[in-house]
């Protein structure tokens, strides 16, 4: 009943708008208005509704700031400060050359409606204005590249150092795993073409370095203040690593290697303490289109301090312990082939 | 020029007399510019109205997620909609066809093929393209394509739904998600056509430019719409060719087993037989057509924009060098700075910083176009036909747009900013709004020269007020959801309790979206209505200077009856001192002495 309601009130409403519309036609073709002139006062009319709506705009602008301003995931990295702060400058410069121009464009649409009275400035160029606006943009956008690839340059383009906890995330659809190096703190090597049964993420158990590696579904932890560095593979699609709050994200590519590090600062219980949000957690998610449960592929993070996190993951069965039995076979295939 | 060619248009226009057109020749099969370009026009607004209401259904699934709605059930069925409530996959495929059909056949056959159609021959004196029969070909494809991309939409498993970009492997395996079988092959194949239908389009159309300039019209007396049209068709012929190879060395994959993008995949519980392939490799070709695609969009809404709001700032358009300057400046950097897209791809980080410093420079000749524009309205005398409310709206949106894409472009800030609601509010703002602001003014501008009636003004003022708050509704809140992280292309955020601050901003944005879909019946009303029943048109009645205006109210076939007019100045004589009236047509005669465009 009350759909059909909805709908009878969309028709009707639109029949009132065509009706509305031909009373529209039908007067001005009784007064002899020619839909070419446009009269003085749906001139400034319009030139009013420029001015009121720069005004709202910039009032509800304001309010947006106020209101969601801070909203960005708390920072919980060494670099999310920088990257804070970048953001911050580069923000400040925008919205400062957002309000400036669309100001004037609307004080100008406003103030230059027709007037009988004046005469347009028959105005075609002027060099040195044109030189204001060239060279202006030009030292600004100078000055934001320059700020922006240094930090590029110390964030992403340099190394993890050689201690840096090793850690492999792992994506398919749709969900994430992570994997640990283990008391070597290398990852060992890897491929989908390995998946079988309980070797799920395709390890190469004659690699050495597998034997130890731990791995965690569900939530994994790191330890606060040491750096991390991961190494991304993905099992079937592109999917997006994005860790909003340690202001962190690449892609994961099949049949590709993609990496990023940074040091977590705060561990998630501070963090509950400072946003006073006993619920607060760090996640993972993904953020490139990769199906119909896209919205949903997430892992938790825990950040805790070392001897926590050094406890945890003690408690962690390692690789060859949770599956015995693949480098059983290993040991019994070598043997053979020695033989 | 060539004069054999215009002799020959001369020659053709006077047999017109002789031999009447049937309706299949006048109206569809037609090879006159100004029905091909009412053909783009209709076909592009049919596919704008899907796409419209494609987002409208996906909004009010953000608004209000998980809801049930009617709606949903009626038009989705309950395959897609079960109880009303939308699936998740056909989510994925409204975002990813309201993308494809805005983007291609809205914004760039709906609008260069309109108005590159309609304008090249009536402003540069000619009496029609260079190639009718090839025009005509390049509307054909494009009906094809659309017909196609229309028909993907009613198949079983559902349109593409890899987002409009479909990257591989997603796009590639029909396993991965249902969109991405028939569906998938589809799309394929209608932007196949439509790359051909833009290739037969932009040669026309450079060519036509390039040699059928009437007497006296230099190419720095084009107006700037033209000098618009020009660059767009060349980098369309330039970068579409990138997509065709992209596109088929996917189809090969798909169907063919190669591994062009596809290596080491394992799915369903299989691994499959690909080696060697790389999906960034077609992320590569994708944006090299999709970053000069986005100016594709943009710089005829520039040129249109810069019509009208000379003529009715009733003032020469500040800066023409510069304008002319700045659009080939776009033009050029359009294609070096694709890989802004790819910051996050695993791309070599090296080539972030390049992308990021080539891409920053295309600021500069933006901020001059917006400086010039504000400066034409400067103590200028506005009149406000709705086309000029359409053009300054374009200017801020332009302005509003533009501005976020300084963070957008550094790859600094991409980390946490990447592939959030930010980047869609920044490319709706800046491409979106802004060309579909250009394309509403030049519909309200041009309507009478294209069907000899006035669309009603009044209607044209409350479909402008709506559409424009609308759009600001719509697209401003969605920054700040951006900035909290909010993921694009996300079915639902309320799985995550840290995007619940979201929501209420969803449910603002979504209604400002409803509205502004009803503020399109007001347009499609005016528009429809008017051709039938509209004032009946003057021949110049914004007393422009170009030279469209100097024919017949409504142009026959070869646009001027008698000879084609030749030119004498440039197109922005508007309350030149001296002058009788406000306004001087381009042929006019300069008087002794007289100095042309503006003293250049």
């Amino acid at each position: 009943m009350i759909s059909l309601l909805t709908y009878a009130v969309i028709i009707l409403g639109i029949i009132a708008i065509v009706q509305l519309a031909r009373v529209f036609e039908l007067t001005g073709e009784l007064k002899g208005r020619k839909e070419w002139e446009i009269s003085e006062k749906d001139n400034s009319t319009q030139a009013n509704l420029w001015l009121w709506f720069g005004i709202i705009l910039f009032i509800l602008f304001g309010w947006l700031v106020v209101e969601y301003g801070d909203s960005a995931q708390p920072n919980g990295s060494l670099h999310g400060v920088a990257y804070d702060n970048l953001l911050m400058v580069n923000f400040a410069i925008v919205v400062f050359v957002f309000l400036l121009v669309n100001a004037v464009l609307f004080y100008f649409a406003w103030k230059y409606k027709r007037d009988a009275n004046r005469v347009p400035e028959y105005f075609t160029h002027s060099t040195k204005l044109e030189m204001i606006w060239t060279i202006v943009p030009s030292i600004v956008m100078a000055g934001i590249i320059i700020y922006g690839i240094l930090f590029w340059y110390e964030t992403i383009m340099t190394k993890p150092s050689e201690d840096a906890i090793a850690i492999e995330l792992y994506s398919k659809q749709f969900d994430w795993t992570a994997r640990y190096g283990g008391k070597d703190n290398q990852v060992g090597s890897a491929n989908v073409r390995l998946i079988e049964g309980a070797n799920f993420l395709g390890i190469d158990v004659e690699d050495p370095s597998s034997k130890d590696d731990i791995i965690i579904k569900g939530e994994f932890h790191i330890p606060v203040n040491k750096e991390i560095s991961f190494q991304l593979r993905s099992q079937d699609v592109l999917h997006g690593a994005y860790m909003p709050n340690f202001r962190m994200q690449i892609n994961t590519v099949p049949g590709q290697m993609t990496r990023f590090h940074f040091t977590p600062n705060k561990t998630t219980k501070q963090q509950r303490e400072e946003l006073d949000n006993p619920d607060f957690h760090y996640v993972l998610l993904c953020n490139k289109i990769c199906g119909s449960a896209h919205y949903n592929m997430q892992m938790n993070i825990i950040v805790e301090t070392e001897e926590e996190y050094n406890k945890w993951l003690g408690e962690q069965q390692d690789f060859m312990a949770q599956v015995p039995e693949l480098f059983e076979n290993n040991n019994e295939k070598l043997m053979a082939e020695k033989k | 020029m060539s004069t054999e060619t215009q002799a020959n248009a001369e020659h053709h226009a006077h047999e017109e007399h002789h031999h009447e057109e049937t309706f299949i020749t006048k109206y569809i099969f037609s090879q006159d510019h100004k029905m091909i370009s009412k053909q783009f026009l209709l076909t592009g607004m049919f596919m704008a109205v899907i796409g419209m209401i494609m987002s409208t259904l996906f909004r009010m699934q953000l608004g209000w997620q998980g809801e049930s709605f009617k709606v949903f059930s009626w038009l989705l069925g309950d395959r897609w909609a079960p109880d009303g409530v939308m699936d998740s996959n056909i989510y994925l495929a409204l975002v990813t066809i309201h993308g494809t059909i805005m983007v291609f056949f809205l914004l760039t056959a709906g609008l260069s093929g309109t108005f590159a159609n309609f304008l090249i021959p009536l402003q540069i004196g000619a009496r029609d393209m260079a190639s009718g029969f090839l025009n005509m070909l390049s509307y054909w494809f494009f009906f094809l394509s659309s017909c196609i991309m229309f028909g993907s939409i009613f198949i079983e498993t559902g349109p593409a739904s890899g987002g409009w970009t479909i990257y591989p492997p997603l796009s590639a395996l029909p396993e991965a998600m249902p969109g991405s079988g028939l569906g998938m092959t589809l799309w394929l194949l209608s932007m196949t056509l439509f790359v051909v239908s833009s290739l037969l389009g932009g040669l026309n159309y450079v060519v036509t430019i390039i040699n059928l300039r009437t007497k006296g019209m230099s190419m720095l007396r084009l107006p700037l719409s033209i000098w618009a049209l020009f660059v767009t068709a060349i980098l369309g012929v330039l970068s579409f060719p990138v997509l065709v190879s992209a596109v088929l060395l996917l189809m090969a994959d798909r169907l063919l087993g190669t591994s062009f993008y596809l290596s080491d995949i394992f799915i369903n519980g299989q691994v499959l037989d690909f080696h060697g392939g790389s999906p960034i490799l077609y992320e590569h070709l994708f944006w090299f057509l999709g970053h000069p695609e986005v100016y594709i969009v943009l710089l005829p809404a520039l040129g249109l924009s810069s019509e009208i709001i000379a003529t009715n700032s009733r003032k020469p358009i500040f800066g023409y060098r510069a304008m002319v300057g700045s659009i080939l400046a776009i033009g050029f950097l359009s294609f070096i700075v694709w890989g802004h897209h790819m910051f996050m791809t695993g791309m070599n980080p090296f080539l972030g910083a390049v992308f990021t410093f080539t891409t920053l420079l295309i600021a500069i000749p933006s901020a001059v176009k917006a400086f010039n524009y504000i400066t034409t309205l400067w103590k200028g005398n506005i009149v406000y036909t709705p086309a000029m409310l359409f053009a300054v709206a374009m200017v801020s949106t332009f302005v509003t747009g533009g501005v976020t894409g300084i963070i957008l472009a550094d790859s600094a800030l991409d980390i946490a900013i990447h592939d959030t609601l930010f980047v869609t509010a920044h490319f709706h703002v800046v491409m979106g709004l802004s060309s579909v602001m250009a394309m509403f003014g030049g519909v309200y501008h041009w309507f009478p020269k294209m069907y000899g009636r006035m669309m009603n003004t009044k209607l044209g003022y409350a479909h402008f007020w709506l559409t424009f708050v609308a759009a600001y509704g719509v697209f401003f809140p969605m920054h700040f959801t951006g900035i909290m992280g909010v993921p694009r292309r996300y079915y639902t955020n309320s799985e995550f309790p840290m995007f619940d601050a979201a929501l209420p901003l969803d449910l603002i944005i979504s209604m400002f979206a409803i509205l502004g879909a009803f503020a399109q019946v007001i347009f499609f009303f005016n528009f429809f209505y008017s051709i039938f029943r509209g004032q009946k048109a003057i021949q110049n009645p914004w007393r422009a200077n170009t030279l469209e205006w100097t024919t017949p109210v409504i142009p026959g076939h070869g646009n001027w009856p008698g000879e084609l007019p030749v030119v004498h100045r440039w197109a922005y004589d508007y309350s030149k001192p001296g002058k009788p009236e406000d306004f001087v047509v381009q042929t006019v005669p300069l008087e002794d002495g007289e100095e042309d465009g503006g003293g250049h």
